[in-house]
Parts: C-alpha cells; sequence; structure tokens
C-alpha cells in the first residue's frame, strides 16, 4: 500500500525537521521526504493540511493487562488506545499475573499484539522469578523470546544481595535492566507523598527518601557492574540530582518520568481522588517543577503514559484500599504538548521525549522519519479540542485525574509500517 | 484541574455533610457550637426528648469497633427522636464481598436520611458522599464519626466546645496538643477546629516518630520537650495512645513513653494554675496520663462526654434543618 501524506507539517525530532512536505510511503517504509520517488503512484492520500505529522509515539510503559487481568483491560482494547493515542510502540512492564517471568508467555504476548495489528509491543521481562526478588529469570531465553529489558514493576527488590547477581548476570550480555527506585521498607504501607498533603488528609507517607535511597543502591550497584540501567517514574527532584550525579561520574543511565508526575502534584488529591492514587506517589509541587525542567533539558531522557488501567470496582474504594494507577495512553500526547507549550519548547523539543528519545533508550532504531526508516507515524490536529470522558477513552481504564477535563491535541491517524491502524472517526 | 465543589456545603453555604473541620467556615463552626449550648441543659424532663429528627432515620455504620462514639451519637439521634439503627458492619455484609457502596446504596433504599459513618480508612465518608451527589440523593446526610487518621469532626467540635466553655475567650489561649499525632484523627480535627476559631497559640508535643510531615504547616509549634512545651499553656489535650504502636519501631515501651510523654502531677504544674486537661477517651492511665490528673481538679473528661451528646445533637439538627 502506498500512501502519500500530503501538506501537513512534518516534524521529526531526530533530524530536526520541522516544515510543511509531503512524505511518500511504500513497502510499510517512508520512501520519500517532499519528493515522491520515480514512478511513485499513492493508493491513497491524506490529506494532513493544518495538522502535523510526526514520528508514532513511544511509550516506555503501558500496562496491557494480559495475562492475568483481563477484567480490567485486554491487548485489544489497550492496544486500540494505544493507536488512538498515536503511540505506535510501547514497552509493558511485567506486572501481569503470572509475570514475565518465563518465555512462553511473552511468545505469547508477542503473538497476540502482532496479530492484532495495532501498535509494537515490546515486553520487559521480570528480573526475578514471579517478582519475588529472590531467584533471576532465564534472561537470555527471554530475550529470545521477545524482552527488551528487565524489571520489577512496581515490585522492589528488597534483598542487595539478588539485586547485585541480577545486575552482574544481565551485564555479562548487555541486558538493560529497568527499574522503579523503590525502598522496599519504606514504600510499605504508604499511599501518598508525605508531606503537607498526606499529613492533613491523614493518609500514610512515602517519604522522598524511599525513593533517593533506592537510587544510591541501584545507581551504585549499576556503577559496579558496568549494567545499561534505566531508572523508571523518577518523582522526585532529589531524585533527579542523584541520577544527573551518577552519570557525571559515568554511570550509563537513562531515567523517564510519567505523565502525571509531569503535570500534576500531590495537592490534585485533593478530596481523595483516587484516579491520584500513583506508584510512585505523586509528589510536591517543587519536585513536579523540577521534573518538568530536568525533561526540558534533557536530564530526564524520556516521558512515558505509566498507562495503568483499572477497573471501577477496585478504584470506588476509599484511597488508600483503591488500586494504583492511571489510564493514560490517550492523554500522553495532549499532555505532552501542554508541558511543551507551557515551558516555551519548539514542537521538535517537545515530542522528542515521547519519539526518538525513549527509542533510544530501547535501542530499537524506531522515533525517526528518514527515508528508509519504518513507517510509524501520528498525525495529530495541534489545535482540537476534546473532552476527557469515558466515552471519549479508547481505552477501557477510565480511571484519569482528567476525567471531564478539555486537553487539546487531538490524533487524526495513526499509521504502522505503513499501514492506517487509527483513524479517528468522529470528525 | 479545577476546583472540586466544597464536598460539605451546599450552594447557600449550609452544610450538607460534616465530614471534616477543615475547610468549614468560622461562622459554620459557632453556628454548631451556638446550637449545641441549649441541648445541654438536660435537667427538665422536656428537653430530654425533642422532635427536631421524628420520622428520621438515623443509621450508625460502623465499620470499626467503637462503643463509645456510637453510644453517643445514638443517644443525641434519640434525643431528637430519630429512629437509630446500629449497623456493626466489622461483623457484617463486607465480610461477606460487599463494598462500601453497595452497603450505603441499600441503606438509602432503606430510606436512610443520615449515615453516620466511622471507617478505618482515611475518606472513606467522602467516598459515600461523592457518591450520594454523583447519584442524586443528596437528601442523604453524611457524618464523619472517625476515618482513618483523616478526621473526626464530632470530637474537634466537642473539645472545642468545653475549651469555649470554660475559657470564652479562645484569642488568647495556648493549647498544646500531646501525644500520637501521626495517627489521630482526633489531633487533626482539633487541629484545624483551633486554628479555624483563631486560637491564640497552638503546641503540638510529641517524639518525631509519632508526628507527620511537616506537622507545622498545619499551624502548630512543634515541641519535642514536654515540660518546655507545657510551659504556660491553658489547655492541654491528651490524645489516646493504641497498644499497638508499640508493636513497631515507633515506640520503645508503654514506661519510657510515659516517662518523657505522659501527663504527670509535675508536669501539669509547669501549665498554668486554671488550666484544663481534655482526653478523646478511651484513657491509658499509666501510659499517656497518670490517674491523679486523669481524676484531678483540672481534668475536664467527663463533662466532655456529655458536650459531646449535644455538639452531635446540633450537628443532626442542622443537617436536618439544611434538608435537601
Amino acid at each position: 500500500m502506498k500512501i502519500h501524506i500530503s501538506g501537513g507539517r512534518v516534524v521529526d525530532p531526530a533530524s530536526g525537521l520541522d516544515e510543511q512536505c509531503d512524505l511518500f510511503i511504500a513497502a510499510g517504509r517512508i520512501a520519500g521526504l517532499s519528493t515522491a520517488p520515480d514512478g511513485y503512484v499513492a493508493d491513497r492520500t491524506i490529506d494532513a493540511r493544518g495538522r502535523i505529522v510526526c514520528p508514532g509515539l513511544i511509550d516506555l510503559s503501558a500496562r496491557l493487562r494480559e495475562p492475568g487481568y483481563e477484567y480490567r483491560a485486554t491487548l485489544e482494547s489497550e492496544l486500540a488506545a494505544a493507536v488512538a493515542g498515536g503511540v505506535t510502540t510501547l514497552a509493558c512492564p511485567p506486572d501481569t499475573d503470572p509475570p514475565l517471568d518465563e518465555p512462553g508467555l511473552v511468545e505469547m504476548l508477542k503473538y497476540r499484539a502482532r496479530s492484532l495489528n495495532f501498535a509494537n509491543v515490546l515486553p520487559v521481562g521480570a528480573l526475578t522469578l514471579g517478582l519475588a526478588g529472590a531467584r533471576i529469570t532465564e534472561m537470555g531465553e527471554l530475550s529470545e523470546a521477545g524482552c527488551v529489558a528487565f524489571g520489577q514493576g512496581v515490585v522492589p527488590v528488597a534483598d542487595t544481595a539478588v539485586l547485585l547477581r541480577a545486575m552482574e548476570y544481565a551485564a555479562t550480555f548487555d541486558y538493560a535492566v529497568w527499574l522503579q527506585p523503590l525502598e522496599a521498607f519504606l514504600v510499605r504501607g504508604g499511599v501518598a507523598h508525605d508531606g503537607e498533603v498526606a499529613t492533613r488528609l491523614g493518609l500514610a507517607g512515602i517519604p522522598t527518601l524511599a525513593e533517593t535511597l533506592a537510587l544510591d543502591s541501584l545507581l551504585s550497584l549499576a556503577r559496579a557492574t558496568g549494567v545499561r540501567l534505566h531508572v523508571c517514574r523518577v518523582s522526585s527532584g532529589a531524585g533527579l540530582d542523584r541520577i544527573e550525579a551518577a552519570r557525571a561520574a559515568g554511570v550509563k543511565v537513562t531515567c523517564d518520568v510519567a505523565v502525571h508526575h509531569l503535570m500534576l502534584s500531590d495537592e490534585n488529591i485533593a478530596h481523595f481522588d483516587p484516579n491520584c492514587h500513583l506508584v510512585p506517589p505523586l509528589r510536591s509541587l517543587a519536585d513536579r517543577d523540577a521534573l518538568r525542567q530536568g525533561l526540558a533539558d534533557g536530564r530526564i531522557t524520556a516521558l512515558c503514559s505509566d498507562h495503568t488501567p483499572v477497573d471501577d470496582d477496585a478504584k470506588q474504594l476509599p484511597f488508600a484500599e483503591a488500586e494504583a494507577g492511571a489510564s493514560a495512553l490517550e492523554l500522553l500526547l495532549p499532555l505532552a504538548l501542554l508541558w511543551g507549550a507551557e515551558l516555551g519548547l519548539s514542537l521538535c523539543q517537545t515530542l522528542a521525549r515521547v519519539s526518538c528519545d525513549p527509542g533510544r533508550v530501547l535501542g530499537a532504531g524506531v522515533g525517526h522519519l528518514s527515508v528508509g526508516a519504518a513507517a510509524d507515524l501520528c498525525i495529530f490536529d495541534p489545535h482540537e479540542s476534546w473532552l476527557v470522558c469515558r466515552d471519549t477513552l479508547v481505552s477501557q481504564g477510565k480511571n484519569t485525574p482528567y476525567l471531564g477535563q478539555t486537553l487539546t491535541g487531538r490524533v487524526c491517524h495513526t499509521l504502522r509500517a505503513g499501514q492506517v491502524v487509527f483513524e479517528r472517526q468522529d470528525r | 484541574m479545577p476546583i472540586s465543589e466544597h464536598p460539605q456545603l451546599d450552594r447557600d453555604g449550609r452544610l450538607r455533610h460534616l465530614l471534616s473541620i477543615e475547610g468549614l467556615p468560622r461562622e459554620v463552626l459557632v453556628r454548631i457550637l451556638d446550637a449545641a449550648e441549649p441541648f445541654t441543659d438536660t435537667g427538665s424532663p422536656d428537653s430530654r426528648k425533642l422532635p427536631l429528627l421524628r420520622g428520621k432515620s438515623v443509621f450508625n455504620l460502623f465499620f470499626e469497633n467503637s462503643t463509645r462514639t456510637r453510644t453517643t451519637f445514638e443517644i443525641a439521634a434519640k434525643r431528637l427522636s430519630a429512629d437509630v439503627i446500629n449497623l456493626n458492619v466489622a461483623a457484617s455484609s463486607t465480610n461477606k464481598g460487599e463494598t462500601l457502596l453497595d452497603t450505603v446504596d441499600n441503606l438509602c433504599a432503606m430510606h436512610a436520611d443520615m449515615l453516620v459513618v466511622r471507617h478505618a480508612a482515611s475518606g472513606a465518608p467522602h467516598l459515600i458522599a461523592q457518591h450520594l451527589s454523583a447519584t442524586r440523593r443528596d437528601q442523604v446526610h453524611v457524618i464523619n464519626a472517625g476515618d482513618g487518621r483523616h478526621a473526626h469532626p464530632t470530637q474537634g467540635l466537642l473539645d472545642l466546645y468545653t475549651i469555649r466553655h470554660y475559657k470564652r475567650d479562645l484569642s488568647r489561649l495556648c493549647v498544646a496538643i500531646v501525644g500520637d499525632v501521626l495517627h489521630s484523627r482526633v489531633a487533626r480535627s482539633q487541629i484545624h477546629a483551633l486554628n479555624i476559631l483563631g486560637v491564640g497559640e497552638l503546641r503540638v508535643i510529641a517524639p518525631k516518630t509519632l508526628l507527620p510531615a511537616e506537622v507545622e504547616r498545619m499551624g502548630v509549634r512543634v515541641f519535642h520537650d514536654m515540660r518546655a512545651g507545657l510551659a504556660g499553656v491553658d489547655v492541654i489535650m491528651m490524645l489516646r495512645l493504641q497498644n499497638e504502636r508499640m508493636a513497631g519501631a515507633l515506640l520503645p515501651s508503654a514506661q519510657e513513653y510515659f516517662k518523657f510523654f505522659g501527663l504527670t502531677q509535675d508536669k501539669l504544674e509547669l501549665a498554668r494554675p486554671d488550666a484544663i486537661v481534655l482526653h478523646p477517651g478511651p484513657m491509658n492511665r499509666g501510659v499517656e496520663i497518670d490517674s491523679a490528673v486523669a481524676d484531678g481538679p483540672h481534668a475536664v473528661i467527663l463533662p466532655q462526654v456529655t458536650f459531646g451528646i449535644a455538639v452531635r445533637m446540633a450537628v443532626m439538627s442542622l443537617l436536618a434543618a439544611a434538608g435537601a
């Protein structure tokens, strides 16, 4: 299928390209920019005037809930949500039930995702069996099955000796380790940032120390083992400073922030909004501002959705009892645009954090629009406002703090490997 | 993010639910305290039974064990002629898998007018109030009888009532709250209540392990030395120390706690000569308070209980008057 995308403003953060030009797709790849290849006859033309054409978004963390939590969401519902949000490649954490700790599960997940033909799914394998933090997994087998990295979801490894061995083993084969900095004992029982808001609301706190102490360990272990470490979901300014200091000292480390932590703080919990119950917890306004700045200047490598669909029954509970997590695949783009606009960034700078930069973390050669690259594209209207509500969200997870709010920036088309995998109908 | 509508007041600023002291205007607190005054006069047989809640059903919905609070709510509702139904849910349907909101829906179907809720999780009464609002059942009122560590607004109000009864001008008072502030919904409600009414100085006295993060931002001065903290105070509000706090690493022993933070006669002498001592009950004698103090002339602990009934009557009658 040859698709001609005409008249759009093409933004390719990897090359710095930002101009109105046509894009020509053939055989799943980008065949031409501005000028069509010789003898090119399009099967279809997409009118992209007034729209932005950019690389398909790359999301380093989206929970698809399979296997095990199909009552919360399915691969089908969440991958449809991904492409509706312009996401063409996503990494999914291993905290499914059972966890992604054996190759058969990973192969099945990859197979199911491929047959649905929406977004490209890159599983993160479990670092330890059952995420129990005691025995390391068959990382070689899991890697062959399609795992791009190894992690623990939100389950910390309390035993430092296990963590050291796991990192040594991963480093032996240059597998990347993606971990969330959560100190096992300090996060226990806590549900909100240990600050004024938690104190007022009487919620058990998780101190910033839970992140910085964990980072001190993780970064020391990464330095000692030489493993490629990706720190998932940094939540505090102090945490970010730790990572930056380690990087300056030569540790191979990248990091990401979840979109909610970029936009919200613990004050948004307001009157116990369970949609603001997240892991890590939303921290103070000062932390949020440090994260916004850190993402802008590149100290934070990537922005992810940390999409976590939760069913109503598990959310309509008192704050502490409600399941943690928020649905965000479809909010990643509009919230990224909002952040970029608020910090006065160019579209190239903004979109880099959700395309080529996370692409670099994956090392998968994705997230750019050069001729010859896979035609994974997102076409969006930067001015279209839309109401976030149960009906407009494709995801089965309606759990978002943005419910009832209007956001600007909406995906019109999503293409993966040269095929239109999403096209907005309600226009 | 939009500021959510005030969860406790209706459009005319009248009390629709009592979920927390926080955020309530001073006038509302004063109105409740003033409304409680006549209810303390139970001397004549006529004043023992008032018709203000006749025909109304009050459900005591207690997900946590309680004797005192539940009983005083029951007495208050009965004095107002309401029909009172006690549900000890700790041993009931939630153990069979029913959710909190399912229970609430069922009680509404039984034509409940008022739900008095105690729950172990902070925010549970807010959740119920939001649910009632979302399902357009604004005629049902929620009274928070204690949620997790968050709030115990009627306790805060009755403490305020007690202080006002004995001390009148709050703006000149120095008040100290002593004990386990970290886990205490009572302390949080006291702090909000006293600050909204403009108390002269508010102190909290506790070891660092029993103070929540950034507690000073709630408008209190923090003391770790009880003797320094009690110097010159007019009101001492003791908090109950749960026995299970000894299990973790918060405190070494009840004996050592008593040594540093128990209220004894000699520490009491550091306060003003006319100081009063409050305790929300039930007391742990010899842990947070010495018997000589608890039974001594400064203690107003039993009047607190009596005032508690009047304050709860006031809250219920104001809610009933606000109507739908």
